[in-house]
């Protein structure tokens, strides 16, 4: 690159430049999924306390623990149900009105 | 400093960061219509499993409320339409 002798700066895709631009992708994928997880984390907390520990005591009861294991199983489905039909319905749109969603 | 990307990278990028961007929104999307649907459809306390009845809740909810979203459109556009020509 250096025998060039240009001192244009931007060079082409060096494999130091093509390593720091991955590296950058790779850092936005992986900060947008822990946003996500966060995200379905604190949804979920919102939901089951609200659904599971209707009067707080001293102590979470086996019972109410009980339900937040379930509940956290069932919002994970739902996540995924409604994820599914949103999806399903997505392309159902764009394939056959590009401009109504 | 020559760690400027080159053009064609920048473009890559910009696809790129456009790309997540709009996946985000999806995903954003999701959480809300999954918090809306779970407040609609799962009245009683959870359960190991989803009834019969909530699963189909469920399943349904997201397009009736884009439906509602689109007649509700259509709504307002047709009422706004008859202000202008009465």
């Amino acid at each position: 690159m250096s025998f060039f002798g240009g001192s244009s700066t931007p060079t082409a895709s060096t494999p130091d430049m093509v390593a720091k631009k991955e590296a950058l992708m790779n850092q936005i994928k992986s900060e947008t999924a822990l946003m996500n997880a966060q995200e379905l984390i604190n949804k979920t907390n919102e939901k089951c306390f609200a659904k599971c520990v209707l009067k707080p005591s001293s102590s979470l009861t086996s019972s109410e623990q009980n339900c937040l294991t379930n509940c956290l199983g069932r919002y994970m489905e739902a996540f995924t149900i409604v994820s599914r039909a949103y999806t399903t319905r997505l392309a159902k749109e764009i394939r056959h009105e590009p401009s109504s969603l | 400093m020559a760690d400027k990307f080159d053009e064609a990278s920048q473009k890559e990028l910009s696809k790129f960061l456009e790309n997540e961007q709009a996946q985000a929104r999806v995903q954003s999307t999701i959480h809300q219509l999954t918090s809306t649907c779970w407040d609609k459809c799962i009245t009683g306390t959870p359960a190991s499993s989803f009834s019969k009845s909530e699963r189909g809740c469920l399943e349904n909810c997201v397009d009736r409320f884009l439906d509602t979203s689109l007649f509700l459109i259509n709504k307002i556009q047709e009422q706004r339409d008859a202000s202008f020509s009465g």
